[in-house]
């Protein structure tokens, strides 16, 4: 009775075949459409590098103005500024400025791609049940599978680099978009929708005058949270050739160097409160000037 | 002088469930609504409504609770779709229109008003009333110019650039009134809009109704719980109940002969002297001179019982409209006429 002490399973030889023709297949893909897809990303690589380029050879007090002016324009809260000041001399005065910038860069890119995808993908979600059933598990899958397992077949399409690591990065940052995006579009007042259908308005103007300014603190949330989701990913995409704080962590880890993964691992932390604090009062604005937090 | 009907209900029927097809000749076939409740799962939202609603005036429709009449006002611009039956509105058939032709007839014909107000509560007290007309694509600075003036004209001058939440349930329902205004559609759909309010921001506001009324003579269709609030607005009155009609008139004819004695149950509350007019008490006698006081034969009750205490006397002439002697009322007639008759059908 040894089924019932072994799981009756494919034989290995079986299992073998099936997993090296999977494998030959992918190979061959990658091999005949690698250097298509590879100029499909061109226009992300530029905008990765350029906007490197420019965080790191511009003089440090400009960016550091700049930033501090963004912080200022998303909170108008003095507190907040002087601490993302305080955070970025504390990193620069720890000699991680350009790392820090690079991982800014990457971070910053990623969650533009995020938005830009994620933001159309949930609204087509909240208008239809059919995609919304075909998507929910694909974001399941991009959020639970472990990321190192869907770096092997971007780096074998596309090697290593920044590329594989930004759209590495993408994926693992861009369901929260996705689902927040839909969840604040479903849950806008249906007693208001019924009110611009009995006005005549078209599924359009629905969508621009109503859902989406009142999905907009949800969906400021789905940013915050891809951001991030992005940072944190970005110490992981470092094994395949992000350069940036993650590479420290990285050599930090394989040598057993505790103060340089610290710090840098600090230096991540710090940022990520930057970015969080800020698109959180920036959200929290929206709200007030919405009129949706009520304030009697 | 019942003038043409300017929106006409025909055998219009609407049932909520699984195959609602299956079950319309049950329901066409006047099947009772528990009866279809029980043995089809079927539930009944309107069943044979017919009625006619004539141009430029307040059509009421007055019913408890899931007695249809939201789904009803819901009817005419099809946001919900009957199961069977056909609405014509200004001469066309809504029924039929596609999408489209649907989302542009709703923004020439209506307008609507809500319970909950259903105001945009990102946009201030402004922008959301030019939002029907920003719909239609008209552009700044029409756009706030309307707006300005009808935000004044329902006395919210000085409030523009408020948000909804910062305003009372009354001023934002004035707002949902300007926003149905400032739109200029013929007909006006208010569906039970004082029913959130206090009893006396109720009043004011049926007041303000009344006024613009006047003055702007549009098409309303008006539905309320309230008989009060019918009786003082309505020029007619339909009572729904499950789904059906049961009795369609002016106010007058509803307290004078109640249908059922479901309906006189809501009558017997009403203040009568309010409603019923002096043409219904007077008595006709042949005279050729008459006293220096007079009333019109609309005067109601209320009114004629002031007229005869403020003057001391105990009977008071009627005139038609031009100024003829048509009859004469007396006090106890009318006093007996204001307190409800006893013995009710």
């Amino acid at each position: 009775m040894s089924i019932l002490t072994e799981f009756p399973s494919i034989d290995t030889e079986t299992l073998r075949s099936l997993k090296k023709s999977i494998d030959a297949g992918f190979k061959n893909f990658s091999r005949n459409y690698g250097d298509n897809i590879e100029s499909f990303f061109e226009p992300v690589r530029f905008l990765l590098i350029e906007s490197e380029q420019f965080l790191i050879n511009t003089p440090w007090p400009i960016i550091m103005a700049i930033i501090a002016i963004i912080a200022w324009a998303g909170s108008k809260n003095i507190k907040i500024v002087v601490s993302v000041v305080m955070i970025l001399l504390l990193i620069g005065y720890f000699d991680m400025w350009e790392n820090t910038m690079k991982t800014i860069s990457i971070t910053f890119v990623a969650a533009l791609l995020a938005i830009v995808f994620g933001i159309p993908i949930g609204i087509l979600m909240a208008k239809s049940n059919f995609f919304q059933r075909v998507m929910n598990p694909v974001l399941d899958v991009m959020q639970t599978m472990p990321s190192f397992v869907y770096l092997i077949p971007v780096v074998m399409l596309l090697g290593i680099g920044k590329i594989p690591g930004l759209i590495a990065v993408v994926i693992y940052s861009i369901p929260p978009m996705i689902r927040l995006t839909n969840l604040g579009i479903r849950l806008v007042n249906q007693a208001v929708i019924e009110a611009a259908d009995s006005y005549g308005a078209s599924n359009t103007q629905k969508l621009i005058y109503i859902q989406i300014p009142l999905a907009l603190p949800t969906i400021m949330a789905g940013i915050n949270q891809t951001i991030m989701l992005a940072l944190s990913m970005v110490v992981i995409a470092s094994m395949i050739g992000v350069t940036g704080l993650g590479q420290p962590v990285l050599t930090a880890i394989q040598n057993q160097y505790f103060t340089l993964g610290i710090f840098n691992g600090f230096a991540i932390v710090g940022i990520a409160i930057v970015f969080d604090r800020v698109s959180q009062a920036y959200g929290k604005r929206i709200q007030e000037s919405h009129g949706t937090i009520n304030d009697k | 002088m019942i003038s043409k009907p300017y929106i006409k209900l025909k055998n219009v029927s609407k049932v909520f469930g699984q195959n609602p097809d299956t079950v319309i000749d049950l329901v066409q076939n006047n099947i009772d609504k528990a009866e279809l409740q029980n043995d089809y799962n079927h539930v009944i939202g309107l069943q044979n409504i017919n009625i006619d609603i004539p141009k430029n005036k307040i059509q009421v429709f007055m019913g408890l609770s899931g007695s249809g009449k939201s789904t009803l006002i819901r009817h005419l611009n099809q946001l919900i779709r009957p199961t069977s039956g056909e609405i014509v509105v200004n001469n066309v058939n809504v029924t039929e229109l596609n999408k489209k032709d649907l989302i542009n007839f709703r923004r020439e014909n209506f307008a609507m008003v809500f319970q909950k107000f259903a105001l945009l509560p990102h946009r201030t007290v402004l922008s959301n009333t030019y939002f029907g007309l920003q719909i239609r694509g008209v552009k700044s600075p029409e756009l706030e110019n309307t707006a300005k003036y009808w935000i004044d004209k329902v006395g919210l001058d000085g409030f523009e650039n408020y948000h909804p939440n910062q305003l009372s349930g009354g001023m934002q329902q004035r707002v949902g009134i300007a926003r149905a205004l400032a739109n200029d559609a013929p007909i006006l759909l208010m569906d039970e809009p004082f029913s959130a309010l206090d009893p006396l921001i109720r009043i004011e506001m049926q007041d303000m109704l009344i006024t613009l009324q006047k003055e702007l003579k549009k098409t309303i269709i008006f539905i309320t719980h309230d008989l009060d609030e019918a009786l003082k607005l309505g020029d007619n009155i339909a009572i729904l109940r499950d789904g059906k009609i049961i009795q369609s008139g002016t106010g007058q004819d509803i307290i004078l002969n109640p249908y059922d004695s479901y309906i006189s149950n809501f009558t017997a509350q009403v203040n009568r002297g309010k409603v019923i007019e002096c043409e219904k008490v007077m008595k006709k006698l042949s005279k050729d001179t008459f006293s220096n006081v007079t009333i019109t034969k609309e005067t109601k009750l209320e009114e004629a019982v002031r007229v005869m205490i403020s003057n001391n006397i105990n009977e008071v002439d009627v005139l038609n409209s031009k100024n003829k002697y048509i009859g004469t009322v007396y006090l106890n007639d009318v006093m007996a006429s204001i307190i409800n008759p006893i013995d009710e059908p």
